[in-house]
């Protein structure tokens, strides 16, 4: 693994007003309160904890779906924070998302086929129909989806066919960061180590980075390279994969840690209350 | 686990069923709805007069006929004979074409600029859907026969005016609902996935935002045809529209109705003509919606 940082967030902060009336004190959610972190090139690292602790804000803030309130972002290095709407465009390129939902995420009246050219339709509008044509069916193949399906609906997949579907999506436009927003939760346990291996030799094969944002320890702990683990907004731990999972130091990635279910009651880790 | 052993028994050549084609799909659902149905052929009847009826009338419906004045329904003039002796029947056909043309040409006016209004109301939000929605609320506070009537008024009679007319009143109810959905449709997963891949906004509006919003939009254009005609039939009634010799169905019903008491056949036949093509439409609209509105998905 090379040491090139590719994207780092420098003390982002997002907070969203909670709507009250016109004389009362105006509150806010604190969502992402101050954090910072780095992704070097090719490796995953894993963004846990607890619903509503603004890991998906993060990696949504990281992709520009939302602003950032303060602090920056720096991707290849340069910052993000000041990029014209054209540069924004030229910088999704490099970043792609896979979503939770794969029941959402993929139009329902598009064909597969379009779902799959629609990013390449953006981004290159020179390309040959042709082009287009053979990047989507090698890609779909990739991800284990045959080419006889490239003219369904998305309805007529399973959610683990559609997750790849998503996840070729992602990767059409040959980006060099995914930011993949629980990519597993929705789907069932045996398709879970499916998807989390295809993603893992996709990764080899194009050298890609990613940011996995979950709140499934084991999850992570089988995809990461290194972990962050946060709470109620904030980063309160960062370490390498053996270093959290062995050795926590933060209260709460205790006690995150004593939760993750044991084959063998009692047996590795003390159950924490 | 590898991926190839996961997925083999799907890369077999699917067998190509019925059931791929939605259009066929969405048909064998709408046939079980029997009032939908019968609305659906009757309308499209309709539209075959409108096409090909003066070709087909029996009489020539502008043609008077001084010895056959004011006959019951016969054997001839199924629907009898008016004041001129002209063809009732012949008439109804004839006006086909012009109660149809202008009702829909309206709806279709109306629905077109209510549409894209609202979609931009919706999907910008902020004080560009104030704007348009306050506006809107204007127009609403009018009662819409009194909106039409005015603007009649304004721009003078004839049935272009009453095109332009019924099409105006029709704009904001069409404005409001596509907003309503473009909001729902808005905050689906899939538009933002669109956002994540760079898609401009407009793009997102047209090709994504805009599709999701057509079932509402059709189910809502059927109805307001049968509106349409109503006002359209209301507005000839009143002297506003058609010119009264012309078979448009509420001329006819506005100049025979010094004969309601001596012949009632004048007057009953354009009115069932248009209560039967209103009640089509909203039964057709009614079924359209019970297939689209509940999200016709899986």
């Amino acid at each position: 693994m090379r040491d090139e940082i590719l994207i780092e967030a420098k003390n982002i902060k997002k907070h969203f007003p909670i709507k009250t009336g016109w004389f009362e004190e105006k509150k806010y959610v604190k969502a992402v309160n101050g954090i910072s972190f780095h992704i070097k090139k090719g490796e995953t690292l894993g963004l846990v904890g607890e619903s509503g602790c603004g890991k998906s804000t993060t990696g949504r803030l990281l992709n520009g779906l939302i602003q950032v309130d303060s602090g920056s972002i720096i991707f290849n290095g340069k910052d993000l924070a000041n990029a014209s709407k054209q540069e924004w465009k030229k910088y999704r390129q490099k970043m792609q998302m896979v979503f939770q939902d794969p029941y959402a995420s993929l139009s329902p009246r598009m064909k597969i086929k379009d779902i799959l050219r629609e990013p390449l339709d953006i981004h290159f509008k020179n390309m040959s129909s042709r082009e287009k044509d053979k990047r989507v069916e090698d890609l779909l193949d990739k991800c284990g989806i045959s080419r006889f399906h490239l003219n369904k609906y998305p309805h007529e997949f399973s959610g683990g066919q559609r997750q790849r579907i998503g996840i070729a999506r992602a990767l059409i436009l040959q980006p060099e960061l995914i930011i993949a927003d629980e990519p597993v939760s929705a789907l069932d346990v045996s398709i879970q180590s499916q998807i989390l291996n295809l993603m893992k030799d996709l990764q080899e094969e194009y050298n890609l980075t990613y940011l996995f944002i979950s709140h499934d320890l084991s999850v992570v702990e089988h995809i990461s390279d290194r972990v962050g683990v946060m709470y109620f907004g904030d980063l309160v731990e960062m370490g390498t994969k053996e270093e959290i999972f062995n050795n926590p130091q933060h209260d709460y990635t205790k006690t995150l840690l004593s939760s993750i279910p044991q084959m063998i009651p009692k047996a590795r880790r003390k159950q924490l209350t | 686990m590898s991926n190839l052993q996961t997925e083999t028994a799907l890369n077999i050549e699917p067998i190509k069923t019925k059931s791929d084609h939605r259009f066929l799909q969405f048909w064998r659902l709408f046939r079980r709805k029997k009032p939908a149905v019968i609305s659906f052929y009757f309308v499209l009847f309709l539209f075959i007069m409108a096409i090909i009826g003066p070709f087909v009338t029996p009489f020539d419906a502008a043609k008077p006929d001084y010895n056959s004045v004011l006959e019951t329904p016969s054997a001839s003039h199924w629907f009898g004979t008016d004041e001129y002796g002209r063809d009732i029947l012949s008439r109804i056909i004839a006006g086909a074409r012009i109660s149809l043309s202008v009702s829909v040409s309206a709806v279709t006016l109306g629905a077109i600029v209510g549409s894209i209004l609202g979609l931009i109301s919706g999907f910008f939000g902020k004080w560009v859907d104030k704007l348009i929605m306050r506006i809107c609320d204007v127009l609403f506070a009018f009662p819409e026969l009194i909106l039409a009537i005015g603007i009649v008024a304004i721009l003078g009679p004839g049935l272009n005016n009453v095109i332009i007319a019924v099409a105006f009143f029709s704009v904001p109810s069409f404005a409001r609902i596509v907003r309503g959905a473009t909001l729902e449709v808005k905050e689906m997963l899939f538009v933002e996935a669109e956002e994540s891949l760079g898609a401009s906004r407009l793009r997102i509006m047209f090709k994504h935002v805009f599709p999701e919003t057509l079932p509402t939009i059709i189910v809502y254009y059927t109805m307001n045809v049968g509106t349409a005609i109503l006002a359209a039939a209301s507005l000839s009634f009143l002297g506003l529209g058609a010119e009264p010799s012309s078979p448009d169905w509420g001329a006819m019903l506005s100049v025979s109705r010094d004969y309601i008491g001596t012949a009632f056949h004048l007057v009953f036949f354009p009115g069932l003509v248009i209560f039967l093509t209103v009640l089509a439409f909203n039964l057709l609209g009614d079924g359209l919606r019970e297939m689209l509105d509940p999200k016709m998905k899986d």
